[in-house]
């Protein structure tokens, strides 16, 4: 059966030729901005890409993967490249051009009719970990309940948090951005062994008070409207689209708004890169035209369609120099 | 009366009682069976019926040369960089003169959906007669108006809760007065492609996605399960435990979760053969793996139905073994293959697991046109919508789980219109 299946497969595909614009893959969180780019070149009469959203790694393992006309061109990150990562990809080949396209804020929400939280990352800690520092600077397994009993000035509410699953890109960075720092913050867990402070800082409650939610951030979203109690972790996008539903929490007194993810003031919030390859640029359709696209101002500028789906632009200056190197296709040939 | 009747009297009012409950049970989980039936329809009904239709704002547009630099008698080519944009801002300045501040410009313009110039470029390029004309006509409007005007949205909610400021209300209170909105029946649903834009979002390219994936399992599926069902069900040696391994296998196969198949088709087709991803051609490759088992053992049952007596008549009468399963056997067994291939493929239609492995998860601005060209499918785009953050996808993904309900209704009611019209009882 395999037999006829491969001599079907080679005989349609040399029949067709199987010629079609340039692929994208990789992080589903820059999906929404990167389609929509598409989506205007197209408009604008110029070849669209197609795109796949497979997560930042799984993106990196194919764009890596070779210089051939069948790997991907573009791969979107909603991280920095790993230090193996680029190390792969130049073993087969692959020279990434690094366009880093601006910032995304996660939001710790909860209802429009629950309480107003504002939290700093120790506490978000303290209420998340599997393990805390008790006074005496032992680890033991996390009792807190309430959030009153971390900080008493928080609300009299259980601590019950929904969040997106560990295969998320979303959680990857709350943990990095929220959880390692909060953890650093306890002088008893920074003497642990490297690989201890990982451990306890990166291993969240399984007791029932943070609930794994899935990857679909709307459901999160119904969840906090039918329980005012809970609070709920997923991207800045998702809560714009929902200001009427639910509300984010100020982290370190700093509440969530464009402006302050613009300017770092709020903590919570990851930069989103693409990466070319450079192999392919001057070789496959479009690509130049796709990146001209994404990093021109009524694009990815203070006041361009992107921050409309909740991108949030960098500093002009950032967008300048990113700019030149995507113009240049330059390299990137070490972090 | 004897010891034994008098046993049974006694017994009897027991078993009755047993028959009544028993009755009742089945009359209750057919109840509540088809009352979860019912709330699952109906929250995708109440909805999704709303998607097909589509919120439009009618403009007055000026289409002289000032405003779009190309006079009449244009070319395509300066058509396609006239100044349609700006075209279409003036008409709304236009209408609402008061309006000049920058920020509020930009808010009156975010009236209207990103592809309206588009709209009236396309509507030039077909009758340039209009150029240096005032064209009015009903454009598509932005996703959040749509959203409002359906009544998803509170208005009495404080100004900072809403996406929509008092503002812009404002516009659509006058705009509505005026007798400028209308809401539509969106046929560009069926005619577009997959947008990031709710309003000009559209099944089609999903459609044919799904259309292509399906000829290729059918075209592979059917054949292979055929044939592999004629072969064990007559002429493979009985009692043969090679053959009864087979047997095994092959039930098994039903059962295996979809996803797995996904995994294989991505190491064997995609890795292995080269089959290029993301496309109708290896979606319908893995698609048919999953299929051949249902028609596999559909094919089989409804072979074994068919009374020995008459291959037995046929053999009798000097036809060979492959003459009498296929000028009889086969034709006889026909209906209940075509009921068992229409129920796989319904499944197959269905599918979305397995595609997610071999990259058809995709965002995909053209219509595949054959079945190498890269290509989504009508579940996977119920699947992409429902994850994205714009609040107006929700009833497009209700709408879209319509259509593909609409298809599975179809394909099963065939499967049972076959099955009455051509049902034999021997």
């Amino acid at each position: 059966m395999k037999k006829l299946a491969l001599s079907v497969a080679t005989t349609l595909t040399l029949a067709t030729g199987a010629v079609h614009a340039f692929d994208i893959v990789g992080s589903s969180t820059v999906y929404p901005f990167a389609t929509v780019v598409a989506e205007t070149v197209s408009k604008k009469g110029g070849v669209a890409p197609k795109i796949e959203s497979t997560g930042t790694g799984g993106g990196m393992k194919l764009f890596c993967a070779g210089a051939g006309a069948d790997t991907p061109s573009i791969t979107d990150a909603s991280r920095r490249i790993k230090q193996n990562e680029l190390e792969g990809c130049q073993a087969n080949g692959v020279t990434p051009v690094e366009i880093k396209v601006g910032y995304d804020g996660i939001a710790i929400a909860n209802a429009k009719s629950g309480p107003d939280f504002n939290l700093t990352p120790q506490e978000l800690f303290l209420a998340l970990a599997k393990e805390v520092p008790a006074d005496d600077g032992r680890l033991v397994a996390n009792p807190y309940r309430n959030w009153k009993d971390i900080n008493a000035e928080l609300p009299d509410e259980n601590i019950e948090v929904l969040g997106p699953p560990p295969t998320s890109g979303t959680r990857d960075a709350f943990v990095e951005l929220v959880m390692d720092k909060g953890c650093e913050a306890f002088d008893s867990i920074k003497n642990a062994g490297p690989d201890e402070v990982k451990r306890i800082c990166n291993t969240l409650r399984e007791d029932g008070a943070f609930i794994e939610a899935g990857e679909n951030d709307n459901l999160i979203v119904q969840k906090l409207e039918a329980n005012p109690k809970a609070l709920g972790i997923f991207g800045f996008s998702f809560l714009e689209q929902n200001s009427d539903k639910v509300k984010g929490a100020s982290i370190n007194g700093q509440a969530i708004t464009f402006e302050n993810i613009a300017s770092g003031a709020y903590p919570v919030s990851r930069p989103l890169y693409i990466y070319v390859k450079k192999e392919h640029v001057g070789k496959v359709d479009g690509i130049e035209v796709f990146v001209n696209e994404f990093t021109s101002d009524t694009a990815w500028g203070d006041e361009g369609y992107l921050t409309d789906k909740g991108m949030i632009p960098m500093p002009a200056d950032e967008r300048q120099q990113f700019a030149d190197d995507a113009k240049a296709m330059k390299g990137l040939s070490s972090l | 009366m004897n010891k034994t009747t008098a046993t049974i009297r006694a017994g009897l009012a027991r078993r009755y009682a047993r028959e009544r409950r028993f009755r009742r049970f089945g009359l209750g989980a057919i109840i509540v069976s088809m009352l979860f039936l019912f709330i699952l329809l109906f929250t995708i009904f109440s909805q999704g019926v709303s998607g097909f239709s589509q919120t439009f704002i009618k403009l007055d547009v000026v289409l002289d040369e000032a405003t779009l630099g190309v006079g009449p008698g244009a070319t395509g080519e300066q058509l396609r960089n006239a100044g349609f944009a700006k075209a279409i801002s003036q008409s709304l300045y236009t209408l609402f003169p008061d309006v000049s501040s920058r920020s509020d410009k930009r808010n009156l313009r975010a009236l209207m959906s990103s592809n309206a110039p588009y709209r009236l470029m396309g509507i030039v390029m077909d009758d340039p007669s209009l150029l240096g004309q005032t064209y009015s006509g009903w454009f598509l409007a932005d996703d959040d108006i749509d959203t409002y005007l359906k009544g998803h949205v509170d208005r009495s909610l404080p100004e900072t809760d809403r996406r929509l400021k008092d503002q812009t209300l404002g516009w659509i209170d006058r705009l509505e007065a005026e007798g400028r909105i209308e809401k539509r029946f969106n046929t560009e649903f069926f005619t577009n492609n997959d947008s990031r834009e709710p309003e000009q979002a559209g099944i089609l390219g999903a459609l044919m996605g799904s259309f292509f994936t399906m000829l290729v399992t059918l075209l592979l599926s059917f054949p292979i399960g055929v044939a592999a069902a004629i072969y064990l069900e007559e002429f493979a040696p009985k009692d043969n435990w090679f053959v009864d391994l087979i047997e095994v296998n092959i039930n098994n196969l039903a059962a295996v979760p979809s996803i797995v198949f996904g995994l294989l088709g991505l190491a064997v087709f995609i890795q292995l053969f080269g089959v290029p991803r993301s496309t109708p051609l290896v979606g319908g490759l893995v698609l048919t793996l999953m299929t051949l088992p249902t028609i596999i053992i559909a094919s089989r049952a409804a072979l074994k139905a068919v009374p020995p007596s008459i291959r037995e008549a046929a053999l009798g009468m000097g036809a060979s073994r492959v003459q009498t399963v296929f000028h009889h056997t086969l034709p006889l067994a026909m209906p209940g293959i075509l009921t068992g291939t229409i129920i796989g493929m319904a499944q197959a239609l269905g599918e979305t697991a397995p595609l997610l492995m071999i990259g058809m998860i995709a965002f995909i601005l053209s219509t595949p046109e054959g079945i190498t060209d890269p290509a989504t499918v009508l579940p996977v785009q119920v699947f992409l919508w429902s994850d994205s953050p714009e609040r107006a996808f929700t009833e497009k993904t209700s709408a879209a789980i319509i259509v593909l309900l609409g298809f599975l209704i179809l394909m099963n009611l065939l499967a049972v219109l076959f099955r009455k019209k051509f049902e034999r009882r021997w």
